[in-house]
């Protein structure tokens, strides 16, 4: 596998900088969304360096520093910033071992390193950091050989995560917690609607309340700048009242969502076409599933810090995507790269591209009326769930026919949705302000990344099984009433519900137990493995009702999961019982990978059982946790996860992995209990009563 | 809105003196005037538990409580948990368990477990569930808060 990460920043001393004083400084370009990123790759340093993990810094990432590793997404930081750092730490290791054998008359091979002691047993020694100043990292150096996975006495290992001690002290550790000296607080007066333009605001009642420091109107853009936060609060809430804007309908029905995404212009792509004659159809099987749109719903409003210097702009941000972010601004506020500089901290979870950039960009337009001053936006929870980007609301359909010996002849797989990516960077993805200023830029469609990227749309509608006759197709929208992008697992989601389903329904055609109809459509042995495991530990064939599987590799290269639900449906669906099986290969922090796959588990059941997005005719109406609600503590089943340990295969990702099968284990686990196939996400009363009347 | 004016609360056991209208929700006073950020704003409607901190040892959102009604009352952050410079056993439990991966919402769910816990010191799986109910965590750590809490009561597992 080819890694951007170190093709593109292959000197060392991007990565690392090794201290006399005997710290290790390690910038990655990825940045800590709460995933627990920071501790596996501080393990990963400690172990290729042979230093003890306390020795290592983890520099948070800025554009000024770190190497530009893209966006921390898709379930790539280990493999790719891991990946790299372990080449660039086995590198800089062989380097200081030469550089101590000549300067102690040993042959390298003679030398051992011990938390950064380097010697021979018995002989004389040095270390890193008597070393440090003679040692060259800022260029090129030659490739050495990583340890062994054998030889791992860190990785593989529960270090205790980085972050906790501030988190459960209640330190400053998130960006919407810093206080800079001569701060100021921001807010924005969001648009009504979709389409809103603002005709006049009347301004003077809002800058004439205490502690107003300035009014900030650019077209429809509109924003307050106070003293204090309750100030700017009052400000926001004075100039709501002051707007006179012009609405119109913009949105589709949300009642019949599947007929807009089935009939709006959008663009075709052929993911697979394994098409051939076919032969006689004794059962054709024809279904559609459908999701609505769903929010990120972190539990922390989107939040940005800005400061303009005279002509130079210092921005804090949440992004996935600290140099995207750094281009965006650049383009929109016609700066030259070095006059920006981004950095990243902390929020809250971050599931894919939300609003994180966007008020980025709030704060450096309110900022720049306030030179010299740091403003921080924080958005209300009502523009959180209604203007952050969304996830894609999607309509697969599947067709098969099956010959009269249940033998599958033809698998058709089609997808309707928004493309699943408008992250900020290129034109065409302006930050959410951008395009209500008065020179408004465009945003186009959203995209999909394409399949050897793992796919947007069409993420894992390719199924894994051996499955003749395929066609899969992606029928991306160009048009975009809401704005889509990037949320947890992409169309693996959906695309993984329908497959399973499907093959469910399939298995009990021909009346064969579903996880023995799947095993004899799979060949990889992972693949095996990882289904064999979740029905094992779930008790599977023990007799338990409402029992369901679902399985994926993720994107169809990345980690392997199966997981059996266990399902009561009475008045609504209630998940009592999910278990996990998960192949990540290498696992660099056991408990964090256990973490992030529960956590992909429990959003994704949320997802399905309960979220959905509702909008009017001109904007989102779910606006509160009361109108958008998510899964609490009694709700929340027990999550068992059995981790396959694969120590000499690469590491996978763990983040969403679990999200796909986790969804399908729910949906087929209902029909395992009612006898229903409930193809409408989410799986709720209405949905399923809808179902028994189909 | 009323004016500004000195406004006394003590907080973790310290008496403070801040100056602003009486109205300004909790939340604000703790984490700008007072420099105590560990409750976090979620969502300003008493929804999701993310500001909850104590007042006279119940658990209460900071984002709705007007700094008036706390005047001669005790208020206790996540900052003020611990006791002679010792963490609180759920602080300690959280990390064991990794009871978080954002940690946002973790300052709710420790000041409203240590109300619990108080309350309750051998309440059972449901009863955690049933008292954290209404604070949100999105990132799934909920189980792992449940056996953290489990773990903190003074009987331990
Ligand atoms: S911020 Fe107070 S309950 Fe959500
Ligand atoms: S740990 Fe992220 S919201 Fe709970």
């Amino acid at each position: 596998m080819t890694n951007p990460s170190i093709q593109n920043n292959p000197r060392p001393d991007r990565w690392l900088t090794i201290r006399s004083d005997g710290v290790v400084l390690v910038r990655s370009g990825k940045v800590e969304l709460g995933q627990g990123v920071l501790t596996a790759l501080a393990q990963i340093v400690a172990e290729e360096l042979d230093v003890d993990p306390s020795r290592i810094s983890m520099v948070p990432a800025g554009t000024d520093q770190s190497p530009d590793e893209s966006y921390t997404a898709g379930s790539m930081s280990v493999p790719h910033s891991g990946g790299a750092l372990r080449a660039v730490c086995a590198r800089v290791r062989a380097l200081f071992v030469a550089e101590a054998a000549a300067r102690l008359g040993v042959p390298a091979e003679s030398l051992r390193v011990s938390d950064g002691a380097i010697g021979a047993p018995d002989g004389p020694g040095t270390s890193y950091w008597e070393l440090a100043d003679a040692v060259a990292l800022d260029r090129e150096i030659p490739d050495a050989v990583a340890k062994a996975p054998a030889d791992y006495r860190i990785v593989g290992q529960d270090l205790p995560r980085l972050d906790l001690p501030d988190k459960v002290a209640g330190r400053r550790r998130f960006l919407h917690d810093l206080r800079p000296h001569g701060m100021l607080f921001g807010r924005v007066v969001r648009p009504p609607s979709r389409s809103a333009v603002l005709m006049s605001v009347d301004e003077d009642a809002a800058r004439r309340m205490p502690g107003v420091v300035a009014v900030v109107r650019d077209g429809s853009f509109l924003g307050v700048v106070a003293e204090r936060e309750e100030d700017a609060l009052r400000a926001q809430a004075a100039l709501r009242s002051a707007c006179a804007w012009e609405e119109e309908d913009s949105l589709p029905s949300e009642r019949d969502l599947a007929a807009f995404l089935t009939s709006a212009p959008a663009e075709e792509t052929v993911l697979a076409d394994t098409r051939g004659d076919g032969g006689a159809v004794a059962h054709p099987v024809r279904a559609r599933f459908t999701r609505p749109y769903l929010a990120h719903a972190s539990i922390a409003p989107s939040c940005g810090l800005a400061l303009w210097d005279g002509d130079r702009l210092s921005v804090w941000s949440h992004t996935q995507g600290i140099y995207k972010l750094h281009a965006s601004i650049c383009r929109s506020q016609r700066l030259a790269a070095e006059q920006v500089v981004v950095q990243h901290v902390e929020g809250a979870g971050c599931y894919g591209h939300n609003a994180a950039d966007d008020a980025a960009y709030d704060a450096v337009l309110l900022a720049r009326a306030v030179p010299d001053r740091p403003v921080q936006v924080v958005w209300t929870r009502e523009d959180e769930l209604t203007w952050g980007p969304l996830g894609p609301a999607m309509v697969v359909d599947v067709e098969v026919d099956v010959d009269p010996a249940g033998q599958v002849q033809r698998w058709q797989h089609d997808v309707w949705s928004n493309g699943h990516a408008s992250r900020p960077g290129p034109p065409g993805a302006p930050l959410l302000a951008a395009t209500h200023v008065a020179s408004a830029e465009t945003a186009l469609p959203a995209g999909d990344p394409p399949l050897q990227n793992g796919g947007g749309s069409g993420r894992n509608a390719v199924p894994l099984y051996d499955l003749p006759g395929q066609l899969v197709r992606t029928h991306r929208l160009t048009t975009m009433p809401l704005r889509t992008s990037a949320m947890r697992a992409l169309g693996a989601h959906l695309n993984v519900y329908a497959i399973e389903s499907v093959v469910d329904e399939l298995a009990v055609l021909a009346g064969i137990d579903p996880v023995e109809y799947r095993l004899r459509m799979l060949t990889d042995e992972r693949a095996r493995a990882v289904l064999q495991a979740a029905a094992e530990r779930a008790g599977w064939g023990d007799g338990t009702p409402g029992l369901g599987i679902g399985f994926a590799r993720y994107k169809n290269r990345g980690a392997y999961c199966a997981v059996v639900a266990e399902v009561e449906a009475e008045t609504h669906v209630r998940v009592r019982r999910l278990t996990i099986a998960v192949d990540v290969g290498l696992v660099v922090s056991p408990d964090g990978v256990v973490n992030q796959i529960e956590g992909g588990a429990l959003q994704a059941l949320s997802w399905t059982t309960k979220e959905q997005v509702r909008f009017d005719a001109r904007t989102v109406t779910s606006r509160t946790w009361e109108d958008y609600p998510i899964l609490t503590f009694s709700e929340v089943p027990p999550v068992d996860v059995v981790l396959l340990d694969r120590p000499d295969d690469a590491s996978l990702g763990a983040g969403e992995a679990s999200v796909g099968p986790t969804a399908a284990a729910i949906g087929n686990a209902l029909y395992a209990a009612t006898g229903l196939r409930v193809r409408a996400l989410p799986l709720t009363p209405e949905n399923v009563v809808a179902a028994m009347d189909d | 809105m009323t004016a500004a004016e000195p406004v006394t609360l003590v907080v973790n056991g310290t008496e403070h003196e801040v100056v602003c209208d009486p109205d300004t929700p909790l939340l604000y006073v703790l984490r700008n005037d007072l420099g105590l950020v560990g409750a976090k704003f979620g969502c300003g409607l008493g929804l999701c538990g993310a500001c909850n901190v104590l007042v006279d040892g119940h658990p209460v959102h900071s984002c709705d409580t007007p700094v008036w009604a706390v005047a001669g009352k005790q208020v206790t952050t996540v900052e003020g948990l611990g006791s002679d410079g010792r963490p609180h056993r759920l602080q300690e439990t959280f990390v064991e368990e990794q009871a978080l991966q954002c940690g946002y919402c973790t300052a709710g769910m420790l000041v409203t477990a240590a109300a619990l816990l108080e309350r309750e010191p051998d309440v059972d799986d449901a009863g955690v569930r049933r008292a954290l109910d209404g604070n949100l965590c999105r990132c799934g750590s909920h189980n792992r808060i449940v056996r953290a809490v489990l773990g903190a009561r003074p009987c331990g597992r």
